[in-house]
């Protein structure tokens, strides 16, 4: 006989005894937790790794605190920009974008060609150089070459690019490989995604990049840092005044600067992600500990009762309930943090793909470990709240009493066409309606989160489609270095493989409304377009505006406009005209937010005729490398942008880590399914063993009894189901309303099959736990059952 | 704990405070009443019970089902309170006592066995005994209280894999292991044959006997009465009749 049963207090055997008993669903319960947990600690600690990682390379590189840029200002201008009140550090640049011809790539890239100090390396937005060394500017063809684009071509140092230069290819060697904190998002023009392949930022001498566009003694670009406690605002609006004479573009901090721009938009999901998902799994895991562990004391009511009699008091009856939550709770946690570790890992995995740094900070900091500590703990002592009450409340001299049996309504539904059996299903439905609407609901939840789990893909295509076959139906775009005139119309139709050309005219302005203003371009295209598109959200497309603009919806809400309101359109380009403009229309879109009009009513206003800024071309595939070749060494033309190149692009940047995270989303969704079903099934098996114990003695078949208690599962998965297909609609629209930029509405679309895949799942999570439980029912002692009093 | 129950020796007879005998009782009640409100209806478990328990007295309660027999039980044990009157535990009133007064009451003074016998099924019959034994100031060792019913070779057995009787009588060790005062029964054998009956009878008294403790046992059992010194009944909430026995039975001689 062993003594050592001492060593453990009875109360403590009899937590550890239990808790096996039900280990399944206490599993199940931790699982839930733990997805929960793991959501909240692998988005902070990513948000942190990011913040953290984003804040160091910024001050160590000096990113700007300002960016402008214009046609071109002498350099003397930059004495009197210093002047401006808070600006402490201002450095100019010529920074232009040029046509690539990169060695074994057919289609022409795209280079940002960015000048270097003569003396020294920059004073703000630094490069950090990764391999190599920095540009000698006395060597006209050197050049410090993105890392991303360097990666993507497998560039070794001593390698050459050629930039085609106002017609002529001249040769960049490469010495240095790079990032800096202006590009850790690296994308061009209106592309959502890095396209690593085709498009590169390289450092070069300043002088040979003045003397080929014409920018010596000036410069077109201009970073500022502030001084501590400077208004930004102030600064802008003092150096577009400053810059305007000189074609300025309209002077922006970093909050607009692109790439800081999205990384400061990741960094707001990450954060709006490590709040609501979790709290959905931890109330979820919350209702299904309240469901187990109430179910846990009505079925210890005697023994409660017991203890108390025997003087155990109040507290550690509490204490001792308590601790089956959180048991579970920090099981659950344990969980968590492991999932949470994999998903920060897997998260700055993704993140590498997306942003350029020198290196991604991990540190998974305790301060989080120690808040999903808590919230294991918050969370389980909140779903063991309702049970530690009742068990305290329970008066001991129920010890006493023999247990009564529950009440039942007469139930009116059934009558005489239901069979007993059917009709022991119904009324234990409706007994305890708290507890049918609470499970109903938890199923409820499991298909929504399954909903909107699968759901974003929907979305996600939904936007590709629209966005790549109704709205950029051109194969190619060409953009021009400058406005050109209508004759390079003609020029591009006789390319090879060209089978037609569409002319479009992109006017930089400023529109003003009242207080109000935006930074945008004024698109001018045929008034039905063929290639490029205006497409609502109901897949119109909508003809251009002879007279007025056509505004995106979402431009127009942030100037506070509508159609037949006027707006002013500072031109930021020629002869810069304040144009009065009215709203005819607004069009709901997905993308951007543009001013669309009729392209001979922007040459009109604009005062000037047939030019272009850039040509959209519908080409026959088979003729790419000759017409690529051309449009290589075409003079004038700035950027070529194919539409298989941004398709591929946003399939490997958006759809491959979606469905990472699609996968990931499914796993958790399948998690809640079936902990929320299991549980349930399990503890109807638990509070009916007797009566269907009983039912078998009486001469009842398995199959009989086993309908009675999975028909009730039954009859609440089927109530649950279309119920959480409504939630989850709803979810989804919450999350669609909250993913809404300024780049990009995510549209509101969940397909049929996304519903059909939801549903079955849940379907499949219930039809496991029937079949657990069925086997259990299989299995049931009769003489151990029905010997056991509750 | 009760320094003079305790004191006594195992085997030695114990003379109980005969009725009548002014020293102060064990139990003291006058007009106790007890009324359950529900809803409309007021139930009347106990109406005016004057009542007395002495030290190391064995009586019983009887009386017909409903007449108030286990309210009373439970009053005594601090269970439950009453609704009018009062209730003593030598000094203390438990008629007045708060809640935690009274959990520390049936923590320091009573032992319980019940009708059904409410051992925690998922702790070994050693267990059960500990969960009291742990925190009861002066305990006897789990293994001897369950020697004491004859349960000593099945200590490490769960309670479902017990018989009704063992399981009783294991209620029964753990309702005097901590060596309490007074030893509260509601129909012990109640769910138990004749003979298992006899048995947890048996223990019952033989813990009265070599303990010194008070016992109250209520039953239907008449038979048990003849065990006691003194038989109350009740009857619709009131003491109906109080017989003192002039010579106790062994529980060896009672005819079933
Ligand atoms: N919690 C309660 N709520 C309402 N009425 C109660 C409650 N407990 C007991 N009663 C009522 O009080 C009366 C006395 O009950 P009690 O349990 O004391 O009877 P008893 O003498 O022990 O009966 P039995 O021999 O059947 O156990 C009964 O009429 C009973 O219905
Ligand atoms: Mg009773």
């Amino acid at each position: 006989m062993s003594r050592n049963s001492k060593l453990f207090s009875p109360l403590f055997l009899k937590l550890v005894r239990d808790l096996w008993g039900i280990r399944s669903q206490a599993i199940a319960i931790a699982l839930v937790i733990g997805s929960g947990i793991g959501l909240f600690f692998g988005s902070r600690a990513t948000f942190d790794s990011l913040f953290y990682t984003r804040d160091t390379y910024y001050r160590e590189y000096r990113f700007a605190d300002v960016f402008a840029s214009a046609k071109r200002a002498p350099d003397r201008l930059l004495a009197e920009i210093r002047e401006i009140p808070g600006v402490s550090v201002a450095e100019s640049r010529v920074v232009v974008d040029v046509t690539l011809d990169v060695p074994g790539m057919d289609a022409p890239a795209k280079g940002r060609l960015i000048s270097v100090p003569e003396e020294s390396r920059p004073q703000l937005n630094n490069v950090a150089v990764l391999r190599g060394r920095w540009v000698d500017s006395k060597r006209p063809d050197e050049a410090v070459v993105s890392e991303a684009f360097a990666t993507a071509h497998g560039f070794d140092l001593g390698d050459s690019v050629y930039a085609v230069i106002n017609g002529r290819r001249r040769s960049l060697v490469i010495v240095g490989v790079g990032q800096s904190p202006e590009y850790v998002y690296l994308i061009s023009g209106n592309d959502l995604f890095p396209d690593v392949k085709r498009f590169g930022v390289f450092w070069v001498a300043r002088r040979p990049l003045a003397t080929a566009f014409d920018m010596e003694g000036g410069f077109n670009d201009l970073a500022l840092a502030l001084a501590p406690g400077a208004s930004e605002q102030e600064v802008l609006t003092r150096l577009d005044e400053v810059l305007e004479p000189y074609g300025g573009f309209g002077a922006m901090g970093r909050s607009e600067q692109v790439s800081n721009w999205y990384l400061q938009n990741e960094l707001t999901q990450l954060a709006s992600m490590g709040r609501a998902v979790p709290t959905l799994f931890l109330l979820v895991a919350v209702f299904l500990l309240n469901v187990v562990l109430t179910r846990v004391i009505a079925v210890q009511r005697q023994q409660i009762a017991a203890l108390k009699a025997l003087g155990r008091t109040n507290f550690e009856i509490g204490l001792h309930y308590a601790s089956w939550a959180l048991v579970i709770g920090l099981t659950g946690c344990v969980f968590g943090v492991l999932f949470g570790v994999g998903i920060t890992r897997a998260m700055l995995e993704m993140y590498r793909t997306y942003f350029s740094f020198p290196e991604l900070h991990y540190d998974p900091a305790l301060k989080h470990l120690w808040s999903a500590v808590l919230l294991a703990i918050a969370g389980s002592l909140a779903g063991a709240f309702n049970a530690i009450r009742s068990a305290v409340r329970l008066p001991p001299a129920q010890a006493m009493r023999p247990p009564t049996p529950p009440s039942f309504k007469r139930a009116w539904i059934g009558g005489r066409w239901l069979d007993q059996p059917s009709k022991i299903i119904l009324r234990n439905v409706i007994r305890v309606p708290a507890r049918t609407s609470l499970s109903v609901l938890g199923i409820a939840m499991a298909v929504a989160v399954m909903l909107v789990g699968t759901g974003m893909m929907d979305s996600i295509d939904e936007l590709a489609d629209v966005q790549f076959d109704l709205v950029q139906r051109q194969d190619v775009m060409v953009t021009f270095a400058e406005p050109v005139s209508s004759a390079a119309l003609f020029e591009l139709q006789r390319m090879p493989g060209v089978e037609s050309v569409e002319a479009m005219r992109s006017v930089p302005v400023v529109l003003r409304a009242g207080p109000r203003s935006k930074q945008t371009a004024l698109l001018g295209l045929p008034q039905n377009p063929r290639l490029m598109r205006a497409v609502d959200t109901s897949r119109e497309a909508q003809p251009m505006p002879t007279h007025g603009l056509m505004l995106s919806k979402a431009l127009a809400s942030q100037l506070g406009v509508k159609p037949g309101d006027t707006l002013v359109a500072e031109v930021r380009e020629g002869r810069r005209p304040h144009l009065t403009m009215t709203v005819a229309s607004t069009i709901d879109d997905y993308m951007g937010t543009s001013a669309y009009l009729e392209i001979e009513a922007l040459h009109r206003v604009m005062q000037e005729a047939g030019t272009l800024s850039a040509a959209l071309l519908e080409v026959d595939t088979l003729a790419g490398e000759k017409l690529y070749r051309e449009l290589k060494d075409a003079p004038r033309v700035a950027g070529v942008a194919l539409r298989q190149a941004s398709i591929d692009n946003f399939n490997t940047f958006l759809k491959d880590n979606m469905s990472g995270m699609m996968g990931i989303n499914l796993l958790f969704a399948g998690i809640i399914a079936f902990g929320v079903v299991y549980n349930t099934a399990r503890i109807s098996l638990s509070e009916r063993a007797r009566d269907l114990a009983s039912l078998r003695v009486l001469g009842f078949r398995k199959g009989e009894i086993s309908y009675i208690l999975l028909g009730e599962q039954a009859v609440l998965v089927l109530i649950a189901l279309p119920l959480g297909l409504l939630i989850g609609r709803w979810m989804m629209a919450a999350l669609v309303a909250s993913m809404t930029s300024e780049l990009y509405r995510v549209p509101f679309v969940l397909h049929g099959d996304t519903h059909v895949i939801a549903t079955v799942t849940v379907v499949v999570a219930a039809a496991v736990s029937a079949i657990v439980v069925r086997r259990r029912l299989d299995g049931l002692d009769l003489v151990e059952v029905l010997k056991s009093r509750e | 704990m009760d320094a003079a129950a305790a004191s006594t020796q195992a085997g030695e007879p114990y003379a109980p405070t005969v009725a009548g005998q002014d020293e102060q009782p064990l139990f003291r009640a006058r007009g106790l009443s007890k009324i359950y409100r529900m809803g409309e209806v007021e139930v009347h478990a106990l109406r005016g019970v004057d009542f007395e328990v002495r030290r190391g007295e064995f009586l019983v309660l009887l009386g017909p089902s409903g007449s108030g027999k286990s309210t009373l039980l439970n009053i005594l044990g601090g269970l439950d309170t009453p609704t009018h009157g009062s209730v003593f535990y030598r000094d203390q009133e438990l008629s007045k006592a708060s809640e935690g007064e009274l959990t520390q009451y049936r923590r320091a003074h009573v032992g319980f066995v019940f009708q059904f016998y409410n051992l925690i099924p998922s702790l070994t019959a050693r267990e059960n005994v500990e969960l009291v034994t742990e925190i009861a100031t002066n305990p006897m060792e789990a293994a001897d209280a369950l020697r004491l019913v004859d349960m000593g070779d099945r200590l490490d057995h769960f309670p479902a894999q017990l018989s009704g009787g063992e399981q009783q009588r294991v209620a029964i060790a753990r309702a005097i292991a901590k060596q309490p005062a007074v030893l509260l029964c509601d129909e012990p054998t109640g769910a138990l044959d004749v003979s298992t009956g006899g048995i947890v009878l048996r223990a019952i008294d033989r813990i009265h006997r070599e303990l010194g403790t008070a016992v109250a046992v209520i039953t239907h059992n008449a038979v048990i009465a003849e065990m006691a010194h003194r038989v109350v009944s009740l009857s619709d909430g009131q003491v109906a009749s109080e017989v003192v026995n002039a010579s106790r039975r062994g529980v060896e001689e009672l005819e079933w």
